[in-house]
């Protein structure tokens, strides 16, 4: 579906299941996906959507017999320039790609650094692991490290335990951590969104600045479109497990083709702007209802019974993501009419 | 600040003495609200929003100062004083799902408020509950559910609700829409406008997020490590941030628009622990400007333009 050259990590068809009390529920049904090399992509929903499942799923970190990749493939392409398909991976080799080829940032810092190892100890550890290092040149790269994701003082803080750095440079050390055996992909899950807004910017600067200088795919999940808009090349819209909208960030956010994009948008307040839509006694475009639940989706496109633009055929079946030009695609059967 | 304030708040400060570490969590806050007013409160954490919304109706007993409320002092009522004015100050918390009791119908939720103010019989607190839910566009049937039926959206239309019930004049919100998603988002502050300018509510309106505080907010007060740096009308302080640190955080908010210049300023370092202040201005270890006359006097909150207030001593710059 992407004509672009030399994916390093390329989705097709994936669909991630849970098996609930209720009985089964799609989580993710059907993602095509794709990340090159030196380019970011936001996966960008609210709660439910499936982009972080989408993102366990390639990380192989689904909670074993709840959640399951039902169908699919994850072809990743590994340091060596191997080319594999995730979904076929047993555990053990699962566990060496991960840490390795892939680096991974989270929500909560606390809950990927342990707290009774000191941080440089926690850093050495995947080179030790993979790339077999003694623990004193572990060490040495762990320190080295901290230095490059802007700790200051970074020998004394490898000696630390995590409770004594702040929120920031938590999130920092486990930025040191995902980065220590030069990944070919980043995975960052809402990797800001636990931080203030100050520290927020200090994270998104430092990370597309690694992401520029070491030429890293990055998978970047948020709920927050103007983090999408300050750090993606490409997004995906996810709404309730499907891709609805993907395409440029630039192109996507000021041409939305689906009318959820065109919902979340408009929905947001803006700074600046604000002020003169209270003046203007004008209301804030929300979209009406609520998510839908996994459990119980609404037969066709899942946004119909929220959507404005929704006619009988939108729930005659899911629409195909059609392409808008070659880089744009949305779900919508009515794209066309779509837009601002 | 032109008519007699209905909420006056003078030189509070909240101190906490932690394994013998003294912190300072508020210091010097003074503000006023006149009747119909929503003033929000902005900062990061640690800033000391959550205690200044606490303070004001008593949820925190305040270290020191006064709170004025339609001339009333509350800081030295009693318990019993303080419970019959409870009902004109009400509270909206952060998350829809730790708020409201799993056990409790909708209902008994709504009423709870009444029922201990000894307020009607009980078919018409059931009445007020009801009317209450149909003010936040819930059916009134839901009386009869509990909250783990609803939405995240919908549990914050119920926690509104119960503030309701009483019908407040005052109301302090704090984060009313930071738990909830995007599509919902908008809804809950489109209500909350509505049911203010519809019931002519004073607000105090807690966020951390200044797109939503701009939206809903007549002036703004910016916190910083528990005192303030600047306060000013909505419009100018987004059109004209004076402080140093209100127009760093501005420029820290991402955002969607591709468009936007993308020149962010990025303030270096952490937050202070409040065990720990910077002397003379707390904001100085972080602040792109400052002097080293910052580290020797705490600037005092001055007015530099109409109704615009800011704690910092550089006018030279703009």
């Amino acid at each position: 579906m992407d004509e672009r050259v030399d994916p390093i990590l390329d989705i097709r068809g994936l669909r991630t299941i849970f098996r609930t009390r209720g009985g089964e529920i799609t989580a993710v049904d059907g993602i095509d996906l794709s990340v090159a090399a030196g380019e970011t992509v936001a996966l960008v929903g609210e709660s439910g959507s499936g982009k972080s499942v989408t993102s366990l799923s390639v990380m192989g970190l689904l909670t074993r017999n709840v959640g399951a990749i039902a169908a699919g493939s994850i072809h990743f392409k590994s340091k060596d320039g191997a080319i594999r398909d995730l979904v076929t991976l047993d555990e053990k080799q699962m566990r060496r790609i991960r840490g390795d080829d892939i680096g991974m940032v989270f929500q909560e810092p606390m809950s990927s650094l342990n707290p009774v190892f000191t941080v440089g100890d926690q850093i050495a550890e995947p080179i030790r692991i993979h790339r077999d290092a003694d623990r004193k040149s572990a060490m040495n790269s762990a320190v080295g490290l901290l230095d490059q994701v802007g700790i200051p003082d970074a020998k004394r803080r490898a000696g630390q335990y995590p409770h004594e750095l702040s929120g920031g440079m938590r999130q920092r050390a486990t930025i040191a951590m995902a980065l220590a055996c030069d990944p070919t992909l980043l995975i960052a899950d809402e990797p800001t969104t636990a931080l203030d807004v100050t520290i927020q910017a200090q994270i998104l600067d430092l990370l597309i600045k690694l992401q520029r200088e070491r030429g890293m795919g990055m998978l970047f999940v948020t709920h927050n479109l103007g983090v999408v808009a300050e750090i993606a090349h490409r997004v995906a819209v996810m709404y309730a497990g499907r891709i609805v909208e993907e395409g440029p960030v630039g192109e996507v956010f000021r041409n939305p083709r689906h009318p959820y994009t065109l919902g979340l948008l408009a929905s947001m307040p803006r700074l600046g702007e604000a002020t003169r839509m209270k003046q203007a006694g004008q209301k804030l475009a929300a979209i009406p209802g609520i998510v839908p639940s996994l459990a119980d989706m609404p037969d066709g496109c899942a946004f119909s019974p929220r959507c404005s633009y929704a006619i009988d055929a939108c729930r005659a079946a899911v629409p195909a993501l059609a392409a808008v030009n070659a880089m744009h695609r949305s779900r919508c059967i009515r794209w066309q009419e779509v837009g601002r | 600040m032109s008519a007699a304030p209905f909420l006056t708040v003078r030189d509070l400060a909240k101190h906490y003495v932690s394994r013998g570490t003294k912190l300072n969590i508020l210091e010097g806050i003074s503000f006023d609200i006149a009747k119909g007013e929503v003033v929000g409160l902005v900062g990061e954490s640690g800033s000391g929003k959550t205690t200044i919304g606490r303070s004001v109706l008593r949820l925190v007993e305040p270290s020191s100062g006064s709170v004025e409320f339609d001339g009333t002092e509350l800081t030295t009522l009693s318990a019993a004083q303080m419970r019959r004015t409870r009902p004109r100050m009400q509270y909206i918390f952060q998350d829809p799902f730790a708020s409201l009791s799993p056990r409790m119908t909708i209902g008994e939720i709504l009423t709870e408020g009444l029922k201990i103010q000894g307020i009607g019989t009980r078919k018409e607190r059931m009445d007020r509950a009801r009317n209450a839910l149909v003010q936040v566009d819930l059916p009134a049937e839901a009386v009869n559910r509990y909250a783990h039926e609803f939405s995240g959206g919908q549990r914050q239309r119920i926690g509104i609700a119960r503030a309701l019930t009483l019908a407040p004049e005052f109301i302090v919100a704090d984060e009313p829409v930071s738990a909830l998603d995007v599509s919902i988002q908008a809804q809950v502050i489109n209500l909350l406008r509505d049911l203010q300018q519809r019931l002519g509510l004073t607000m105090l309106f807690i966020s951390h997020d200044l797109a939503v505080v701009e939206y809903i907010c007549d002036r703004v007060i910016v916190l910083y490590l528990g005192r303030i740096m600047e306060i000013a009308s909505s419009a100018d302080l987004y059109a004209r941030p004076q402080h140093p640190y209100t127009r760093a955080l501005l420029s820290a908010i991402p955002s969607p628009d591709p468009d936007a210049p993308r020149n962010r300023q990025i303030l270096k370092g952490d937050i202070p622990s409040p065990a720990n202040p910077p002397s003379g201005c707390v904001f100085r270890t972080r602040c792109p400007v400052a002097l080293e006359a910052c580290a020797h006097t705490i600037p005092e909150l001055r007015e530099v333009s109409p109704g615009q207030f800011k704690a910092c001593i550089r006018d030279d710059l703009n």
